[in-house]
């Protein structure tokens, strides 16, 4: 599904200013791949570039998504063919609706796949179920997308966009970060009902918490823009207790 | 306050003040004796020019105006499909229509309405109807401003409204100013005047069409006058076409536990002002002016929005959001003065702006002037582009780039939309937000780019 070839980032237009510096990973159909890093790892960045965020740009190597090479496409292109960024930091937008908002997002999608548009009965219907199903306020959604909603009812609202767009792939990226228990409960409870052997899941997190919910079939950690150990669940175990020190060394001398 | 007069100007205008004038030979003496007055105040002003010392204008060069060479003939014909293509329409309201600035008895369309007057201000002047000779130019036409001195002295039609003492209209009354097809470039001095009656509540729209594609001056003067306890929703919509002139004034004088709550919505013109002024003359007068603008091209718009807050507890809301884009110019001068026993006022401003290009440019200068002690005031002034990370959150969705940019210029929007209670209008200037959306973003070079 997702094959990334010794990624190399920058941020746009600043010398020496390389985050990812040659990371290498593999994602199969139907597996979670947890990425945890301390902080000024890189692994906001990875989520961000996979997405084709403008502030980056890609140095050296490549990123293939279903055999095609996507680092030149823009990030609605890359949605299109069913990539999915849930934000740390969702941006709020006064005066959009997320119904609205939705609605030209599958449109979009739609348009470009060549597929027929959702009738406006059907999508109500759909937006309706999902916004019972992620238990996000009915109220709160017919406000201005994520203004004056709190972090944990942003985060669900980004479960509900990924729930009403069904991507083949889904990068959370420290989507547990300022969440009490129920709301991790909540994102928890929305990436496992949407595990299926079609769809796969990138868990950024810079803290175990969150695996106690999801369980991931891959752990990666990343030091330094680079990916110093892969694993099985256990991994996060292991830096749970341990913390991230014992990886800096098998990050090079230069980190 | 020092004012060139640009004599090609004033020598324009002269030849049609005496053609008015020996037209109007019996016309009521007040309301000759007004006209002279007026006209002799603006002989001695002249036009507006941008030079130093003149804060009104500073921002604002009215040379193409005084350059443009305008016609006197008679009004043109307009049709009442034209006039339903053009602006908001609905049955159900009371509309005035107001042809190159004479009242058009054909294409108004009034309901008979209990506790309502409406007719043609000519009419109203030449049976010095009611109040009509001591509140016309009451407010208007006194102060040392030009184009209040010239539509005085031009003062001859338009529409007048009057509002009896507890009436509550559930309708709005439309007044629609509109200048008619020509190949000439006309001159015209609409005016409206309105009285609210004591406890009396009522929706005014005005709308400011323009037919012709040709460069046009209108400068329409509104005067309301509230008694006490009555309440205006008032709506403004501007679409004058983008080759001409308007100079609106709008002066409002709100008695105790009054509520003047205003939206306007301007998009139109070369040069576009919309001057308005409240004053607060008694306790417990409330003010809401608000407005979006929207501009493109090498359009001008101004905001010249004023409160006086004359006497204790009243209350004024200043806000305004501006959408330029290509090389336009938007300029948001507000200003607040609270006297010295108007104490317990409270007085807030806001201007937001939405720059899509790097040629647009907004000149935005709240002020405040207080003399009391005892007040809440606060005000601010932003001008900011489409932000990139935002942007980035809906294109990450599938929302290409085109649309993602429009989605966010309509949110910036919305809350101004949102304004139009009446559900016609509201559809109205949300449709042509949303034609007009498009054309900012042709011109925009400042977002979505590193």
């Amino acid at each position: 599904m997702l094959e990334i070839k010794n990624l190399h980032a920058s941020v746009v237009d600043v010398e020496d200013s390389e985050i990812l510096r040659g990371i290498d990973l593999k994602v199969s159909k139907g597996e979670v791949h947890a990425i945890m890093g301390p902080n000024g790892s890189g692994k906001s960045t990875l989520a961000n570039v996979l997405m084709g965020r403008p502030d980056y740009e890609v140095t050296d190597g490549d990123v293939l998504f279903e055999d095609k090479s996507i680092i030149e496409m823009a990030p609605d292109a890359r949605a299109h063919l069913g990539m999915f960024l849930a934000f740390q930091y969702p941006a709020e937008i006064p005066g959009v609706r997320p119904w609205q908002f939705l609605k030209s997002a599958l449109d979009s999608k739609a348009e470009a796949r060549g597929e027929d548009k959702m009738s406006v009965r059907n999508f109500s219907k759909l937006f309706d179920e999902k916004v019972e199903a992620v238990g996000i306020n009915p109220n709160l959604v017919k406000r201005s997308l994520n203004e004056g909603f709190s972090g944990g009812e942003k985060k669900r609202n980004e479960m509900l966009q990924l729930e009403v767009l069904q991507p083949s792939l889904a990068i959370l990226d420290e989507t547990d970060s300022g969440l009490d228990v129920d709301a991790l409960r909540i994102v928890a409870e929305g990436v496992n009902s949407m595990r299926s052997p079609e769809r796969s899941f990138i868990v950024v997190t810079h803290y175990q918490r969150l695996l106690n919910y999801i369980t991931p079939d891959v752990v990666h950690i990343l030091v330094k823009g680079k990916i110093v150990k892969t694993g099985g669940p256990e991994l996060a175990l292991e830096v749970e207790k341990d913390g991230y020190k014992e990886y800096f060394a098998a990050a090079g001398a230069d980190a | 306050m020092t004012i060139e007069t640009p004599p090609a100007a004033v020598d324009k205008f002269a030849r049609a003040f005496e053609k008015l004038s020996s037209d109007k030979s019996t016309s009521p003496e007040w309301i000759k004796s007004l006209r002279e007055k007026a006209w002799s105040a603006f002989s001695n002003l002249g036009l507006p020019t941008k030079r130093r010392g003149n804060e009104l204008w500073k921002y604002t060069n009215l040379r193409p105006l005084a350059d443009l060479e305008f016609s006197y003939g008679s009004s043109g014909s307009v049709t009442a499909e034209q006039i339903k293509c053009a602006g908001p329409w609905d049955d159900a309201w009371d509309t005035l229509v107001v042809v190159d600035g004479k009242f058009s008895s054909e294409l108004s369309s009034l309901n008979g309405t209990t506790g309502l007057r409406a007719t043609s201000l000519a009419s109203a002047i030449e049976s010095s109807e009611g109040d009509v000779e001591s509140q016309l130019a009451s407010l208007a036409g006194k102060e040392e401003y030009a184009f209040t001195a010239l539509s005085t002295a031009f003062v001859d039609d338009g529409a007048y409204v009057s509002l009896g003492d507890g009436s509550e209209l559930e309708q709005p009354v439309h007044v629609i100013f509109v200048t008619s097809g020509a190949s000439e470039s006309r001159a015209v001095y609409p005016r409206l005047l309105m009285n609210a009656g004591v406890g009396s509540s009522m929706t005014l729209i005005e709308t400011h069409l323009n037919l012709a594609d040709t460069p046009q001056f209108s400068a329409p003067v509104i005067e309301i006058l509230q008694d006490g306890g009555s309440a205006i929703r008032h709506y403004r919509v501007q679409m004058e076409n983008e080759a001409s002139f308007h100079i609106g004034t709008t002066r409002v004088s709100q008695q105790g536990d009054t509520d003047f709550t205003s939206t306007s919505f301007a998009v139109g013109a070369q040069i576009a002002r919309n001057d308005v002024h409240t004053l607060l003359d008694a306790p417990g007068a409330n003010c809401t002016l608000h407005g979006l603008y929207m501009t493109n091209g090498s359009q001008h718009q101004d905001q010249e929005i004023s409160t006086t807050h004359a006497k204790p507890g009243g209350s004024s809301d200043q806000f305004y959001k501006g959408i330029l884009s290509g090389k336009s110019h938007a300029v948001f001068s507000g200003k607040v003065i609270v006297m010295r026993n108007a104490q317990k006022s409270d007085a807030n401003q806001k201007d937001l702006n939405l720059l899509l290009s790097r040629g647009a440019e907004i000149d935005a200068k709240p002020s405040l002037e207080i003399y009391a002690d005892d007040i809440t005031a606060s005000h601010g002034a932003t001008a900011g582009h489409v932000d990139r990370d935002t942007l980035f959150y809906l294109q990450s969705r599938g929302v290409d780039e085109e649309t993602a940019k429009a989605i966010l210029v309509r949110g910036f929007a919305e809350e101004m939309l949102n304004e139009f209670e009446p559900p016609t209008l509201f559809d109205f200037v949300e449709r042509v937000t949303d034609e007009r959306i498009p054309v900012l973003l042709a011109e925009s070079d400042t977002i979505g780019t590193a």
